[in-house]
């Protein structure tokens, strides 16, 4: 983890998506250690907006920068953990071997697969098929996965819902560690986060 | 990025024969269609003995094309794809661990079954260890180029059939040169190396086309 280093700029970025403008001149600077909250009414662009800092979705206008501490600059889409609503969980796999697959992506090794797992309270359903998980156990298995591999930055797209209150808690806590070390993260949410947050961005009509 | 390559290849072959993978049903399929081939055509052995090596391409042909529409769509519907973009692996090298873990739980099965299904069709071991060489250079080429179509119809959010109907045209030229080989030893008696070697020509440009055509199509659908 970069200390004390990293910044994620974004200038007047702009997306269209199907020939239509979602939203544009969206600019918002975030230090290390530093969470923004995303907030708008439904279809006001959250999602999108995440999508686009994750580099999953082309920019119309504007540039989105990341600085680390790393010596060569990397892509931000190979910087980020990008945690949507769906959970890239196969079916017909165990959770362990689910999350052996994303312990391989490029970034900074974490903690093993069954540690992360602890973190997220599942360890003992380690070798269950994916598919018998609740949907608030898939949600957590789904973030182990922001824990196998670091990555400096954090896209979380409504990361509580599903979560009950104890749950939320032990995500709370992680995000708390991951900015702490000197972690960034962007939250799209209603619902009170569980870390205090350095700025709300509101997009939409409002 | 080696072990990620090779743990997608592991794990795309592990959903395919795993439940609900499809992997055996395009084996049933090949069986079915090979074994249909013999009623509709009649008791004529020396008929099936010359129509089999055709009959046996056309089945894997299909066969394969069968398995295929599902090769990126669950991983769209399941949010694999966009942690694949993200992974760090260029996209073309995704495309490509899917079609050789495709390859090796629906192809090389194929390639295997079918000095079973020679037999079925009264070949002799001359042709039948002709067919097995051929669907073994060939198969490749054709899950190749269904991968284009297969990211296609992700991109375009259609599926069924539609990758068939858009991939058989160009899987025309490996289904000649795959069986014209066998037919050159077997029945014309032509020069057998200039049909095989552009069979490896197609499996080999279709290797590097596939994957990069695949990925563009991936990408040009991510809106």
């Amino acid at each position: 983890m970069n200390r004390a280093s990293s910044q994620l700029s974004a200038r007047e970025i702009a997306v269209n998506r199907g020939g239509r403008s979602i939203f544009s001149d969206i600019s918002f600077r975030l230090q290390d250690g530093e969470l923004l909250a995303v907030t708008g009414a439904n279809g006001a662009g959250k999602s999108t907006l995440l999508r686009a800092v994750a580099g999953l979705l082309p920019l119309a206008a504007g540039s989105i920068r990341l600085e680390t501490a790393d010596t060569e600059p990397r892509p931000v889409s190979e910087s980020a953990h990008y945690f949507g609503h769906l959970d890239g969980l196969k079916p017909s796999l165990t959770v362990h071997d689910n999350l052996a697959l994303w312990a391989r992506v490029m970034g900074v090794p974490g903690v093993s697969v069954i540690e992360a797992l602890e973190e997220v309270e599942l360890d003992h359903l380690d070798d269950m098929p994916a598919g018998y998980l609740s949907a608030g156990q898939r949600r957590r298995a789904s973030l182990a996965r922001l824990l196998v591999v670091r990555r400096p930055l954090w896209l979380l797209d409504e990361p509580t819902s599903a979560l009950d209150a104890r749950s939320e808690a032990v995500f709370g806590a992680l995000l708390a560690a991951h900015l702490g070390a000197g972690g960034l993260a962007i939250a799209a949410t209603h619902r009170p986060l569980p870390v205090a947050t350095a700025a709300t961005l509101r997009i939409g009509a409002a | 990025m080696t072990g990620l390559f090779l743990a997608l290849v592991g794990r795309t072959v592990k959903l395919s024969l795993g439940a609900g993978g499809g992997a055996f049903v395009g084996l049933i399929f090949f069986l079915s269609v090979v074994a249909v081939v013999p009623f509709g055509v009649g008791p004529d052995m020396k008929l099936l003995a010359r129509i089999g090596p055709a009959m046996l391409w056309i089945a894997a042909l299909l066969a394969t094309l069968l398995g295929l529409d599902r090769l990126f769509q669950d991983d769209r519907d399941d949010g694999s794809l966009d942690q694949l973009m993200l992974s760090g692996l260029p996209l073309e090298l995704v495309a490509l661990a899917k079609a050789i873990g495709h390859w090796l739980a629906t192809g090389l099965p194929l390639v295997l079954g079918a000095p079973v299904f020679g037999l079925i069709l009264g070949l002799d071991a001359t042709a039948i260890g002709l067919v097995t060489l051929t669907l073994l250079i060939g198969t490749p080429a054709l899950i190749f180029i269904g991968a284009i179509g297969a990211a296609l119809i992700t991109a375009l959010r259609r599926g069924g059939l539609l990758v068939a109907v858009l991939v058989l045209p160009f899987t025309i030229p490996v289904l000649i040169f795959g069986v014209s080989t066998i037919t050159a030893v077997t029945t014309t008696g032509l020069p057998v190396m200039p049909p095989l070697l552009i069979l490896v020509a197609l499996s080999m440009a279709s290797a590097v086309i596939g994957p990069v055509a695949a990925a563009a199509a991936l990408r040009a659908g991510m809106d």
